[in-house]
């Protein structure tokens, strides 16, 4: 199935772009409706503030209107439009679940190869203070840690990735401890070059596969969670405008008939959270 | 045996004791007045001085620590600076209830994700299994805050067709007498069927709830096992031997995949402890995890501590108990465990 885009790139430059765009949908078709949804979101997080207006100006005599050509998703109990507040929300929810699941990965790949390559102590403490953080279910970890820190928006993003964090540490961790018996890691030594620098420049780089896909699942999670934290009361606060806050307010709207102050900005959240697992379901089956 | 039993009771040892110390003092992170938040903001100078001397709030954070540390020991976790009741006990007569919305859910995601999982796996590529895996990508990215909303909207603002969502029994009726704590059970072992009916009524939505949740991590996870174990040389064989495909599936293939789903099943409880945090929230369910949002909404962190604490005991003694389980089933693992050790 492969040859004849090889072979159609071969032969005029301009239809192999659109070949190797072809062949790289058929691959990952799922990542790709995942990469399309993102970028309707990106979009939005980048240009939408431009287009609407003040998400906390309240109109009272305008309170839970349904959606109509004036206010496409309606109107909360404040008489907030629903659509304005849930455009501004895109930019904090779409940066708060990459920077957690970047965070995560970074931190957790940098403490996994060092105690997968050196081992050791430093290991046989790095493995057992992963076991006590994964000995909380992820979401309650990450709630206790937000209650003590104080509600702010860096302190959930600091919680929920520290949560997340031993996941890299054990996945790059593993790969560490493969890659370190590999022929160039020998040859690196015999070059002369100091263990961090093999380690950090050598080892890593080999042993960040499973941290990528991982990452792009994680943010999904990020996503829910802060969400799901801020459902709860804890973190990002009323009457910012974020998705999971949103659905919060309007959570008794809807039991009395007001659907849309909840069923948008819930939509939108698991929207984001499905584009971040097509991406990462789809490259991790690659893998297999 | 014994080797492996006893390097794993250290190892849980350790992990408990490292679970109280970091809840322990990642409560303790801001620097605010313990006294201030037990006694009240018009507490003056005499009755927080009191309140110091009560709750040993004199003594250094070490010392405090060892205090609390030999309370959890005994089964003691603190008392709730709202009601000053005892948190454990609070605690217990909550668990109850968040077990019986638990296992019920737990139960009908294995019910429904295991038969899919193996299905998708051994027809890889066909309907159920491209079904099965937007499921799990589904499941997976399901917000249960606004799914729970929603049902409640559907089945019971809209059509009726369920009781109001608060609490475990409509208003009316009147709990079983205390068996089991789990009021389906309690009321069928006194022989009220009527009230277990009741009683299932009001558990429907929040058990299906959380099951959309629960049923895509067994799901992925049945599936990959089955799937690997397909691929392995016994299954090959068997099949090469003329064995009929339905008794390859069964003794060679689900027996075997069956090992990492046991693993599975201790993983997806620790979403099940997350989620009815929010679940008990959503459906006014007097259980643990509503006790968890209560303590926030109060400023109560020493009864989330008290949680917290129980939440991280109960998944770790139970994916022990599923390690034992499984070192008792599997001779490689005991072997291995000798080998390493």
């Amino acid at each position: 199935m492969s040859s004849p885009v090889v072979a159609a790139a071969s032969v005029s430059r301009p239809r192999g772009r659109n070949a190797q765009v072809l062949s790289l949908l058929r691959r990952y078709p799922m990542a790709s409706i995942g990469v399309v949804i993102m970028s309707v979101y990106a979009l939005t997080a980048i240009f939408g503030p431009l287009f609407v207006g003040d998400p906390l100006s309240t109109s009272p005599s305008d309170a839970l209107a349904p959606p109509s050509s004036e206010h496409y998703f309606g109107t909360d109990r404040f008489g907030r439009d629903v659509f304005t507040r849930a455009v501004i929300a895109a930019r904090l929810d779409v940066v708060v679940g990459i920077v957690i699941a970047l965070i995560a990965a970074i931190a957790g790949s940098l403490i996994g190869v060092v105690a997968g390559y050196f081992g050791g102590a430093f290991d046989e403490v790095v493995m057992r203070v992963t076991d006590v953080v994964l000995a909380f279910p992820g979401f309650v970890l990450a709630l206790i840690l937000v209650a003590a820190l104080g509600d702010s928006i860096p302190n959930v993003v600091i919680a929920v990735a520290i949560a997340y964090t031993p996941y890299f540490i054990r996945l790059v961790r593993a790969r560490a401890l493969a890659e370190r018996e590999r022929e160039y890691v020998d040859a690196a030594t015999l070059a002369g070059n100091g263990r961090w620098q093999i380690a950090f420049r050598h080892v890593l780089p080999n042993s960040l596969t499973p941290a990528y896909t991982q990452a792009a699942l994680v943010a999904g999670w990020a996503v829910l969670d802060v969400a799901g934290l801020a459902f709860l009361g804890i973190g990002i606060q009323p009457p910012t405008a974020e998705w999971g806050v949103m659905v919060a307010e309007g959570a008794n709207d809807v039991m009395t008939g007001a659907w849309w102050t909840a069923l948008f900005p819930g939509a939108l959240i698991v929207a984001l959270a499905l584009a971040f697992q097509l991406i990462g379901d789809d490259l991790q089956g690659e893998k297999r | 045996m014994t080797r492996y039993l006893t390097r794993r009771a250290a190892t849980t040892a350790l992990t408990l004791f490292g679970i109280v110390v970091v809840v322990f003092f990642v409560v303790r992170i801001l620097p605010g007045d313990a006294a201030v938040l037990r006694a009240g903001p018009y507490a003056d100078a005499a009755r927080l001085a009191e309140v110091r001397e009560q709750y040993g709030l004199n003594d250094s954070l070490l010392e405090q620590f060892w205090t609390y540390l030999s309370g959890v020991i005994q089964g003691d976790l603190g008392t709730s600076t709202v009601s000053n009741g005892s948190v454990t006990a609070e605690l217990l007569q909550r668990l109850p209830a968040s077990l019986e919305l638990g296992l019920y859910a737990v139960f009908l995601a294995c019910l429904i994700g295991i038969p899919m999982g193996i299905v998708a796996a051994s027809r890889q590529g066909g309907w159920i299994d491209r079904f099965t895996r937007a499921g799990v990508i589904m499941g997976s990215s399901m917000a249960l805050f606004w799914l729970g909303l929603l049902l409640i909207y559907f089945f019971y603002s809209r059509l009726g067709w369920f009781p109001a969502p608060i609490d475990r029994l409509p208003v009316a009726a009147e709990p079983p007498p205390h068996l089991t704590g789990l009021f389906t059970v309690d009321a069928l072992l006194t022989g009220q069927p009527d009230l277990a009916w009741t009683a299932a009524r009001s558990l429907m939505l929040p058990v299906l709830t959380l099951t959309v949740v629960l049923v895509a991590p067994v799901m992925k996870m049945v599936r990959q096992s089955m799937i690997e174990t397909l691929r392995s040389d016994y299954v090959r064989t068997a099949r090469a031997m003329g064995i009929k495909e339905r008794d390859v599936l069964v003794r060679d293939g689900f027996r075997n995949a069956m090992l990492p789903v046991i693993t599975a099943i201790g993983i997806v409880f620790g979403y099940m402890l997350g989620g009815n945090i929010i679940v008990e929230t959503l459906f006014a369910w007097p259980g643990i995890g509503r006790y968890a949002y209560q303590s926030i909404q109060n400023n109560d962190l020493e009864a989330l501590q008290g949680f917290v604490i129980l939440v991280g005991v109960l998944y770790v003694l139970l994916n022990v108990l599923i390690d034992v389980l499984y070192g008792l089933v599997d001779p490689r693992i005991r072997i291995g465990a000798r080998a390493k050790s």
